[in-house]
């Protein structure tokens, strides 16, 4: 039964067991407004929580993607690189950016539910 | 936010569902529902209605006035025929640019439009000269792109027959306006001077064409980026000089010859020198967009700054303008440019990015 965490700097983080998704959420993509870059970070790259794991820029401005949680990319979208607009189409879905192992599940604690998350862009 | 200024427009461009975001005072719409990319498109493609009611209308009047003005400026403007729009700037005493502008000879005044955020510091300049200024509380909208003409003559049919760069009094829907053949987008297309209180009724009028869709700051500045026209504020200010900024040709031959203009022995000697630095356009080789102040190197040495950058969605790619040393300007110099400290390779090219489509 997977649980999906959010956090302040608008990523959500959907977890099964010691791995996750990691993506940027609608609220996030709207924000931002049409994405045009995205640059990811590589599989089997280590990172510590709040580290810059990645950046996404839109027509707009550049904003950095950081490490909900620490641990180890598996598998990266690399369908972004090349597309960067999909991130507009389906953040919370098939537009994910990492799916990630989880180092410290204690970490899961800091981030928000989804109420918690819908109270802070409300 | 709360104190900001409202345009005419405003409530129409909250109806119309824009994004508002405050510019220099001002709460201006950034884009509308259809998005930045979209309204770019339209632009190139049809044409794009931009509300610019921010900046500054001015009318000046008195006794040679023209030549009073051009010892602000270095463009001729005594010898600028009525009807006629020239671009120029206002030069400091080191020959810096203190803002650009647009001057018109109206027949009987002088019509100047100048940056929001200079507005005041500009009608302080005008206000130190012995001639009437008075600032005119009008709207003032940006038709632009290459159906313009086709949506304007369908309310005024004269336009058709304007050139880039002259200006004419007409009416529109019965209101007294003017309408001048210029704007910054790279495209043709008319900024029309408007009385406030009809401003709402007409921009809605001109919007019924099927042609026509609102356009937001956001397109406004990928527009201007691609057409390679300098932003005040980024591109030049008043640590800029004219000739750096490659603008030495709105400096005509007989102020070249007689100066009389602030700044005009830094300005006078670097176009016959050549300047130390140089803006230039610059295309990034990878997808990473360069923005303002991205340092720009050369083996390794530090050799300029971007002041504008992003994404082109007409080039459909990143685009950017900054100053180089002056001896790595020419086009097709390859550059390295320093983002998120990593560097990026990228090329001088010729700006403007996308051909401008002016109607000469």
């Amino acid at each position: 039964m997977a649980t999906t965490y959010y956090t302040e700097e608008h990523e959500w983080l959907e977890v099964d067991g010691d791995t996750a998704t990691l993506g940027i959420t609608k609220h996030a993509a709207e924000q931002l407004g049409e994405v045009v870059f995205v640059e990811l970070k590589e599989v089997g790259d280590t990172f510590d929580k709040d580290d810059e794991i990645g950046v996404v820029e839109s027509v707009k401005a550049a904003s950095e993607l950081y490490a909900p949680v620490s641990g180890e990319i598996l598998e990266a979208n690399e369908a972004l690189v090349d597309s960067p607009d999909q991130v507009n189409e389906d953040p919370e879905g098939n537009s994910w950016f990492y799916k990630i192992s989880i180092a410290d599940a204690s970490e899961l604690d800091g981030l928000m539910s989804e109420a918690e998350y819908k109270a802070l862009i409300e | 936010m709360t104190d900001s200024r409202k345009t005419p427009l405003y409530d129409l461009h909250i109806a119309l569902g824009a994004k508002m975001v405050d510019f220099a005072g001002w709460s201006m719409p950034v884009n509308y529902p259809a998005g930045l990319m979209a309204e770019h498109a339209q632009c190139r493609e049809k044409a794009a209605l931009f509300d610019v009611s921010h900046m500054g209308q001015v009318e000046l009047r008195g006794s040679d006035v023209a030549a009073k003005f051009e010892t602000l400026v270095p463009a001729a403007v005594t010898t600028l025929g009525e009807g006629k729009a020239r671009y120029t700037f206002f030069t400091n005493a080191d020959g810096g640019i203190l803002d650009d502008l647009i001057v018109t000879n109206a027949g009987d005044h002088l019509f100047v439009v100048v940056n929001a955020s200079m507005r005041d510091q500009d009608l302080a300049i005008l206000r130190g000269l012995d001639i009437e200024v008075r600032e005119l509380d009008r709207a003032l909208i940006a038709i632009q792109g290459p159906a313009a003409d086709e949506v304007l003559a369908q309310h005024v049919p004269i336009v058709t027959n304007l050139t880039f760069m002259q200006s004419m009094e007409a009416e529109l829907l019965g209101a007294d306006v003017r309408i001048s053949r210029l704007g910054y987008t790279g495209e043709d297309g008319f900024e029309i001077s408007l009385p406030t209180n009809r401003a709402v009724e007409i921009t809605e009028a001109l919007l019924q064409h099927d042609d026509l869709e609102p356009a937001g700051l956001g397109a406004r500045d990928s527009l201007r980026l691609e057409a390679g026209l300098c932003l005040y504020g980024n591109d030049i200010d008043p640590t800029t000089s004219p000739i750096e900024a490659q603008l030495g040709w709105a400096i005509q031959k007989r102020r070249r010859e007689e100066g009389g203009f602030p700044g005009a022995d830094r300005i006078l000697r670097e176009l016959a020198d050549g300047p130390t630095r140089k803006l230039v356009g610059i295309r990034p080789d990878g997808r990473a967009p360069a923005r303002r102040d991205v340092e720009i190197a050369k083996d390794g040495a530090i050799i300029g700054t971007i002041t504008s950058g992003g994404f082109g969605p007409t080039v459909e790619g990143p685009v950017s303008m900054g100053y180089v040393r002056a001896d790595l300007a020419t086009p097709g110099t390859t550059l390295d440019l320093m983002i998120r400290g990593k560097a990026q390779p990228a090329t001088v090219i010729d700006l403007p990015f996308v051909p401008h489509n002016y109607k000469r």
